[in-house]
């Protein structure tokens, strides 16, 4: 196992040491400004920069906040309801068709009236990622509900459980699969959403609005260094919370093969 | 004493076609703590029957007893077996499936662990009490549903071909442990298959079912002593009679 995981970072290692020459080929070629495209030393500073000062912990902390919040709304609202439309006829009919035609929205055309509604600030990023990720969170939910194994159900009521039993015991852990890869979703969706909403919602704090005013000084060292952050952190949220999340429960009882590295 | 009688059964469904008729006056009676196998061909209402006697499914005409109560629904007094492996719960190891049952009616958590060990150990599965099914053989985790339905204690033991996706070795052993463990709890069991050889090999009677509409065609007391001998000449000519009342060729 040690040897394809270290070809993997061979990999990687080689895929952006590529990438970090190109660019910096590119940087000092001279074919756009040097203020638009700096070099990676540039970039490298102006990050430095943000870290020595503290700014780039307060951007991150606001960013993560709003998507935790936004994302922890959308779990409360969209499991139950994912839930309660596997299981009732009735509410999976008035739901569904309303989810259908709000899900494929992008959440940042909804930005302007978020703004309209709810004020440059918090409550719009947070609202908006809560827009994201409610819909994902919902049919996930309500797949893994209906795709719950009937034998397990059988088992079960042959042995006495009750339909609440049968809830808590066969149908919250048998979508437990489907939940956690609706969770995944929801995070990617709505990690799109808090940056892009921060470029225009936020006031003064935020990856996504640091990367926006430094355009007015042609800051790109700035942009480039937060996009990166940006990234990385996304990558690490997956890496850490949702691929032990899976570790810990859906791989272990086999339910899904183990992807994680 | 007779522990569940099938008086009369009948079970109708709506097909495509318009209803059809899975089975029809069905009776059969069985005695506490008798072995008894359901044979027939695919399609003969075996399982339906089966699932009718568990309460899974209710008579259209007809009644089935079981300790001279009318059956109206599943019930703690019967424990059911599936063919199908992923019939544990993957998300308890095979200690916990054997639980469940004990925790539906309430037991503490001494009583259950402590059942769970013994049924366990029952089927040769105690090492692995702290394993989930999908790190468990198809044969093992048929073994943790038997410990699981048997747990609960129910009088009636139900089983719809739980060896039938077995590989024929594992399968063997199966047979052999299951006669074990019905020689030591005596609980009255039902047993569908459509492997003739196992149903003269764990029953006391064999009943064969005929398909289209399922009727009960044949009633053979399997007289041999345990542990049988699958190659003894006794045990063939009843194979040989089995399969006459199937029609085929015997």
């Amino acid at each position: 196992m040690i040897r394809p995981r270290a070809r993997r970072i061979v990999g990687a290692v080689v895929a952006f040491g590529l990438t970090a020459l190109a660019w910096e080929a590119f940087a000092r070629s001279g074919s756009l400004p040097p203020a638009i495209t700096p070099p990676l030393e540039a970039i490298a500073a102006a990050l430095a920069g943000m870290i020595r000062d503290g700014t780039l912990f307060v951007h991150v902390g606001y960013t993560l906040a709003r998507i935790g919040s936004g994302l922890a709304l959308a779990a409360l609202v969209g499991v139950p309801l994912g839930m309660l439309m596997g299981r009732v006829r009735s509410i999976e009919r008035f739901v569904l068709p309303l989810v259908s035609v709000l899900s494929p929205i992008p959440s940042l055309a909804w930005v302007p009236l978020f703004i309209l509604w709810f004020g440059l600030g918090n409550t719009a990023s947070v609202a908006l990622v809560f827009y994201a990720a409610l819909f994902p969170l919902i049919l996930n939910t309500w797949t893994g509900v209906c795709a719950v194994n009937r034998l397990w159900i059988r088992a079960a009521e042959s042995m006495g459980a009750g339909s609440g039993a049968i809830f808590r015991h066969v149908v919250l852990p048998g979508a437990l699969p489907f939940v956690i890869a609706g969770l995944r979703q929801a995070f990617a969706r709505g990690w799109i959403a808090v940056v892009g909403g921060e470029m225009i919602a936020a006031t003064r704090w935020g990856l996504g609005w640091v990367i926006f005013d430094s355009k007015e000084f042609l800051n790109t060292d700035v942009m480039l260094g937060s996009l990166a952050v940006i990234g990385l952190l996304g990558l690490g949220v997956e890496r850490l919370v949702f691929a032990a999340l899976e570790r810990r429960t859906v791989e272990r009882w086999g339910l899904v093969r183990g992807t994680s590295a | 004493m007779r522990h569940i009688e099938i008086a009369k059964v009948g079970y109708e469904y709506a097909g495509t076609a318009g209803p059809v008729t899975a089975l029809r006056e069905v009776t059969v009676d069985v005695a506490t703590s008798e072995f008894l196998c359901l044979v027939g061909r695919s399609g003969c209402g075996k399982t339906t029957l089966l699932n009718l006697v568990a309460g899974f499914l209710s008579p259209t005409r007809g009644e089935i007893r079981i300790s001279g109560r009318i059956v109206t629904g599943h019930g703690l007094d019967r424990g059911v077996v599936f063919q199908d492996f992923a019939q544990l719960f993957p998300w308890r190891t095979a200690q916990r499936n054997v639980e469940f049952g004990l925790e539906m009616r309430g037991a503490g958590a001494a009583e259950r662990s402590e059942t769970a060990r013994r049924f366990l150990r029952l089927v040769d599965l105690e090492r692995f009490a702290g394993a989930y099914p999908h790190e468990l053989s198809g044969g093992m985790q048929q073994r943790v549903a038997i410990a699981r339905a048997l747990a609960y204690n129910p009088a009636v033991l139900l089983m719809d071909e739980p060896f039938a996706a077995l590989d024929a070795l594992t399968r063997d052993e199966m047979q052999r442990l299951l006669v074990d463990v019905w020689a030591e709890t005596r609980k009255t069991v039902l047993y569908v298959t459509h492997n003739v050889a196992e149903a003269v090999y764990l029953a006391d009677r064999v009943i064969v079912l005929s398909p289209h509409p399922g009727t009960v065609v044949a009633d053979v007391r399997v007289a041999l002593p345990r542990p049988r001998d699958p190659l003894s000449l006794a045990f063939l000519e009843y194979q040989r009679t089995i399969v006459g009342h199937l029609g085929g060729r015997g």
